[in-house]
C-alpha cells in the first residue's frame, strides 16, 4: 500500500524531453529519504499536455508539474512527499493565470476523454491497472452475456465511425463480416499504422493504454467470428511495440487472450506485425498485403475486405483510436456514447494539435467542438501574438480550414463540406507566417516520396502537382498553371487506386479554394506575401533605422552585407543566400524581408 | 480468466489503488497529516501511513489521505485533520498508529468524532 503515487509520463513526447531519468533520480531519491515503501512510481502514457513535458502528477492532491528538471527532484521528494509542501513554481500555470487543478486548467476542463481515459491514469504495463479502472470487464460482459448480434446492434446503435480518416460507420463494417461464424477462418485487424505528418493520437493510446485495443479486438473478434488478430503497428513506435509485447504477454497469462476465454467456448489470440514506415501501408489493402508478407501495393476493391481481406478470408480492420471506444461503449451503452458528438458523427476526436500553436499536444473533444474552441481555449492561442491564419486537418489527405471557418462543428461531414476531412486526427495549425503554397508543396512532395507506385495517376500525376508547385514557388508560374493544376487535381482524385492518391490532390485543391489570392501574388506580383518562398524574397536594409554596427556584416556567412563602421549598410542581392542570418542579429529592426 | 468473478476480484484488490488517482475529489473526505519537520520529529510519518493503509484495504473510496505543512501547534504534533464537506474541521492530537486506526474505524466509518482525541479535548 502506498499513500502517494508519483505519475510520471512515460510518453514518447516526455520520454524525449527526459523522464526517464527523472523516474530514475525519482528512484533513488525517494530511497535516500526511506520513502520507497510508502511512495509508488507509476510511469504513465501521455497526459496531453506535451508541450510543457516532461510532465508529473501527484496524487492524492493531483499536484501538475510541468517542465521538471533533474535538479528539481530531490525537492519534490523532500518537500513535497515527505513534508507535503507543494512546490509551487514548479506548477503549472496558463497564461496569466494562477496555478489551478488540473482538471480546472482550460486545457483540460473543455475536454472529455474517452479514448484517452486511462492515457496518463494508469501504469500501461499493469494489467492489474487496467483492471482495477474497469478493463476487460466489457469482454467479460460481451463473452457471458450476450450474442455475436447483440453486440454489433449496440455498435450499430451507437454510430460509431472509423476513427483512422474516412468515417465509415464501425457497426456496419462488423455486420459485412459477421456471416458465416464459425464455418470460415476470419480476421481482426487494428490499423495502428499512423502515417499522418504531426499525427500521434494512435501512438499514445497505443503506449498509454495499450490493454484497450486487445480488449476491444478480443470483442470484435466474438462479433464476426475470428479467432486471429493483428495490429499492424510501424517499428517507429518502438515504446508501442514494447508496451504491446508486454500487455499481450500479460493477456495470454491471465487467459484474456487464448483459448476458451471466459469459460464461454471463445478463442482468440493476437499477434504484431511491424510495418517499415511506409505511408501507404496505412490503406487497408496494402496493410493486409503487408501483413501477408508480400510488398505493401493497395489493390482495388471491391472485394472489400469484410469479403475477402486478409489472406483472401473475411477480415475487418479498424484504427486504434476506434477500438479505444468499443469497451466503453459496451460498458456505458450504446445510448451514452451516442449523447455526445452530433447528429451523424457521435462520440469524441482526439487530435493532436501542433504546428503554431502553445498547447501542442494531445486534446480529445465531443465531435461539434469548434475549432476555435480547440485552438484558442484549449490550445491556448497562437504563440508571439500572430494572427491564425489556417488549420490542415488530415494530414497530406486532407485540407486546410481558413480562418472564416473557424466557428463550424468539428465533425466528418462539415470538414468534408468544407473541402477538408476528419482524416485521423492531426491538427496542424498555421499562422500568417505560413505560405500556403509552399504547404501545398510540402504535402504534395511527402506524397511523391510516398506513392507506391503502382497506378499512374498517383505516381506521375502527384510529381507533376509537385513540379507545377514548385515551379510557382520559384516565381516562374503562370496563370494558366491554376488551371491545369486544378484539372489535374481531379483527375488524379477520379482514377487513382487507392485512397493515398485519390486525397492527395486535397491539400492543393483547398488551398485554391481558399488561398487563391495567394498564389496570384507568387505568380503576378512575383511575391510570396508570407515571406516563406526564397526565390520570391529579398532582405534588405532600411538606412534611417541602420546604426552600422556591422553586427549584420560580421554574422553573414556569404559576406554579402558591406557597409563602414556607423554608416548605412547594404545587401549584396547576388551574393545573398536569405538565411535570414542578418535579420535574427539585428538589434535594431533594420533589416527586412519583401 | 475464467469468469467475471475473478476479474471482479482483480479490480477489488487495484481500486483503492488506482482510485487515488481522481481528478476530481472535492466531495472526498481530506484527512490532512501534518508533516513539517516538528510532525515528523514526533511521529508523523507512521500514522501517515497507517491511515493511508487503512483507508485503502478498508475501501475508503470517499477519503483521500494527504499531508501538509507545519500546522503551527508544534507541541501537539502529530496532528491530523479531517475536513468533510459541509462540516466543521476536526482536528485530532498527538496522534499513534493505534489512535489513527481508531479515527478510521469510529470517525471515517461510521462518523463518530473521538472526541477524547481532538484538539478542543485540551485547555487551550
Amino acid at each position: 500500500m502506498y499513500r502517494s503515487h508519483v505519475l510520471v509520463c512515460g510518453g514518447t513526447g516526455c520520454t524525449s524531453s527526459g523522464s526517464e531519468t527523472l523516474i530514475s533520480l525519482l528512484q533513488e531519491e525517494l530511497k535516500k529519504n526511506g520513502l520507497e515503501n510508502e511512495v509508488a512510481i507509476v510511469k504513465t502514457g501521455c497526459h496531453g499536455l506535451c508541450a510543457q513535458g516532461p510532465v508529473m502528477v501527484i496524487y492524492p492532491d493531483a499536484t501538475f508539474y510541468s517542465m521538471v528538471k533533474p535538479e528539481d527532484i530531490p525537492e519534490i521528494v523532500s518537500e513535497h512527499l515527505l513534508k507535503g509542501r507543494v512546490v509551487t513554481r514548479l506548477l503549472y500555470v496558463e497564461d496569466g493565470g494562477t496555478a489551478k487543478a488540473l482538471k480546472d486548467t482550460d486545457f483540460y476542463r473543455l475536454q472529455h476523454r474517452v479514448a484517452l481515459r486511462n492515457c496518463g491514469i494508469i501504469n500501461p504495463e499493469s494489467i492489474d491497472e487496467y483492471i482495477g479502472t474497469g478493463g476487460y470487464e466489457a469482454l467479460g460482459r460481451v463473452l457471458t452475456e450476450m450474442q455475436p448480434d447483440d453486440v454489433i446492434e449496440t455498435i450499430l446503435a451507437s454510430g460509431l465511425r472509423g476513427r483512422g480518416g474516412a468515417g465509415f460507420p464501425t457497426g456496419m463494417k462488423w455486420k459485412f463480416a459477421s456471416g458465416n461464424r464459425g464455418n470460415v477462418q476470419k480476421y481482426v485487424c487494428c490499423n495502428a499504422d499512423e502515417g499522418d505528418p504531426g499525427a500521434f493520437m494512435d501512438r499514445s493510446v497505443l503506449e498509454g493504454d495499450p490493454h484497450v485495443v486487445l480488449e476491444a479486438m478480443a470483442i470484435a473478434g466474438y462479433a464476426i467470428g475470428a479467432s486471429q488478430g493483428y495490429i499492424y503497428v510501424r517499428a517507429e513506435y518502438p515504446i508501442a511495440v514494447e508496451r504491446l509485447n508486454i500487455a499481450i504477454k500479460q493477456a495470454r497469462e491471465y487467459g484474456l487472450l487464448g483459448k476458451n476465454i471466459f469459460d464461454s467456448g471463445f478463442d482468440f489470440d493476437i499477434d504484431l506485425r511491424l510495418g517499415a514506415g511506409a505511408f501507404v501501408c496505412g490503406e487497408e489493402t496494402a496493410l493486409m498485403t503487408s501483413i501477408e508478407g508480400n510488398r505493401g501495393e493497395p489493390r482495388p476493391r471491391p472485394p472489400f475486405p469484410a469479403v475477402k481481406g486478409l489472406f483472401a478470408s473475411p477480415t475487418i480492420l479498424n484504427n486504434v483510436e476506434t477500438y479505444a471506444n468499443i469497451p466503453q461503449i459496451i460498458l456505458n451503452g450504446a445510448e451514452w456514447f451516442a449523447s455526445m458528438g452530433t447528429e451523424k458523427s457521435k462520440g469524441t476526436k482526439v487530435f493532436a494539435v501542433n504546428g503554431k500553436i502553445n498547447n501542442t499536444g494531445l486534446v480529445e473533444v465531443p465531435m461539434g467542438t469548434t475549432l476555435r474552441t480547440i485552438i484558442e481555449d484549449i490550445g491556448g492561442g497562437i504563440p508571439n501574438g500572430k494572427k491564425f491564419k489556417a488549420a490542415q486537418t488530415g494530414g497530406p489527405s486532407g485540407g486546410c480550414i481558413p480562418a472564416e471557418h473557424m466557428d463550424i462543428p468539428i465533425d466528418y461531414d462539415n470538414l468534408i463540406s468544407i473541402g477538408s476531412m476528419m482524416g485521423s486526427g492531426g491538427l496542424i495549425v498555421m499562422d500568417e507566417d505560413t505560405c500556403m503554397v509552399d504547404i501545398a508543396k510540402f504535402f504534395l512532395e511527402f506524397t511523391v516520396d510516398e506513392s507506391c507506385g503502382k497506378c499512374t495517376p498517383c505516381r506521375i500525376g502527384t510529381k507533376r502537382l509537385y513540379e507545377m508547385l514548385d515551379k510557382i514557388t520559384r516565381g516562374e508560374g503562370t496563370l494558366e498553371d491554376l488551371d491545369k493544376m486544378e484539372e489535374l487535381c481531379y483527375y488524379i482524385k477520379d482514377n487513382a487506386l487507392c485512397g493515398l492518391g485519390q486525397t492527395a490532390p486535397n491539400p492543393v485543391l483547398s488551398t485554391l479554394r481558399y488561398f487563391r489570392d495567394e498564389y496570384i501574388a507568387h505568380i503576378v506580383d512575383k511575391k510570396c506575401p508570407a515571406g516563406v518562398c526564397k526565390a520570391l524574397l529579398s532582405y534588405k536594409i532600411d538606412a534611417d533605422k541602420c546604426k552600422g554596427c556591422t553586427l549584420c556584416a560580421r554574422n553573414c556567412p556569404n559576406g554579402a552585407i558591406s557597409g563602414k563602421l556607423k554608416e548605412p549598410h547594404v545587401i549584396d542581392q547576388s551574393k545573398c543566400l536569405k538565411c535570414g542570418a542578418c535579420m535574427e542579429k539585428c538589434r535594431f529592426g533594420a533589416i527586412y524581408k519583401e | 480468466m475464467k469468469s467475471l468473478a475473478e476479474l471482479k476480484a482483480i479490480r477489488d484488490r487495484m481500486q483503492g489503488e488506482v482510485n487515488m488517482r481522481e481528478d476530481d475529489n472535492s466531495n472526498h473526505i481530506r484527512v490532512v497529516v501534518g508533516m513539517a519537520t516538528c510532525g515528523i520529529a514526533s511521529g508523523a510519518r507512521p500514522v501517515l501511513n497507517k491511515l493511508a493503509e487503512d483507508v485503502q484495504a478498508k475501501h475508503l473510496d470517499n477519503v483521500v489521505v494527504t499531508q501538509t505543512g507545519c500546522i503551527g501547534l508544534c507541541q501537539y504534533e502529530p496532528i491530523v485533520e479531517v475536513y468533510e464537506p459541509g462540516k466543521e474541521k476536526v482536528t485530532y492530537i498527538k496522534m499513534t498508529p493505534e489512535k489513527a486506526d481508531e479515527v478510521v474505524e469510529q470517525h471515517l466509518i461510521r462518523g463518530q468524532v473521538l472526541g477524547k482525541y481532538t484538539l478542543s479535548s485540551t485547555n487551550l
